[in-house]
């Protein structure tokens, strides 16, 4: 393991220890709206790492459709004025 | 591997950059317009770039989609590179699914893998707000 060590001259490579893995775990699992509400020790990583998979899957669904309608309407709303009143309406 | 996620940043970013996207889009008459299902393509690779242009370089997964775009300028920093941290095996392969639904997740040490998915899940979500509050502003102009 420390050969490894010597030849990793990237920055910021380094080992990582298995706290810092479940610690990163768990931030995932405050993620997804399915399992954020369990206690963290009852939540196996690789339950986490199945509902982040499902997800993010839901999550691309999402964009495919919200892409679908978009692509729909906004070719029928050619001002400009239309996109500044959206502009500045998402930045209120 | 902290995580600063200013998320009103990150979706004033997108917006304007998608609504810009989508204004060029619409003056492309032809192909665009006639064929719906295009169209759609369209407008989700244009999601998915403004996305990433407005994350930027910083991140691993934005990169990969950025090089899928502009394939000289960030093609120096997807090197494949010897993975010091090996791969846990979870079993049931989550993780080979995961690294297929996240860009650039082939590559990444598996701690890596873990801090852009959450990164670029608080991105998906950012998006689809953006998306839906877009929708439903063009719906009441319309």
């Amino acid at each position: 393991m420390s050969s490894r060590r010597s030849r990793s001259r990237q920055s910021g490579a380094s080992r990582i220890s298995d706290e810092q893995i479940v610690d990163l775990v768990s931030r995932l699992q405050q993620l997804i709206p399915e399992i954020r509400s369990r206690r963290s020790d009852k939540v196996s990583a690789s339950k986490v790492l199945q509902e982040t998979c499902n997800y993010i899957r839901s999550l691309h669904r999402e964009v495919d459709d919200l892409s679908d309608r978009l692509s729909e309407l906004l070719e029928s709303t050619d001002s400009d004025s239309a996109q500044a009143a959206i502009i500045r309406s998402l930045l209120m | 591997m902290a995580m600063n996620f200013h998320q009103s940043a990150i979706k004033t970013r997108f917006a304007v950059r998608f609504v810009q996207a989508m204004k060029r889009l619409n003056k492309r008459r032809g192909v665009t317009t006639t064929d719906s299902y295009k169209r759609y393509r369209a407008t989700r690779a244009a999601a998915c770039a403004s996305m990433a242009s407005a994350v930027g370089p910083q991140r691993a997964w934005s990169r990969a989609v950025l090089s899928k775009t502009k394939r000289r300028r960030f093609q120096a920093i997807s090197r494949k590179r010897r993975l010091i941290n090996p791969r846990r095996n979870l079993g049931f392969g989550q993780e080979e699914d995961l690294r297929g639904l996240v860009p650039g997740g082939k590559g990444m040490e598996y701690c890596s893998l873990l801090s852009e998915t959450a990164h670029y899940i608080r991105c998906l979500q950012a998006q689809i707000q953006v998306m839906t509050d877009i929708l439903h502003h063009s719906s009441s102009l319309n």
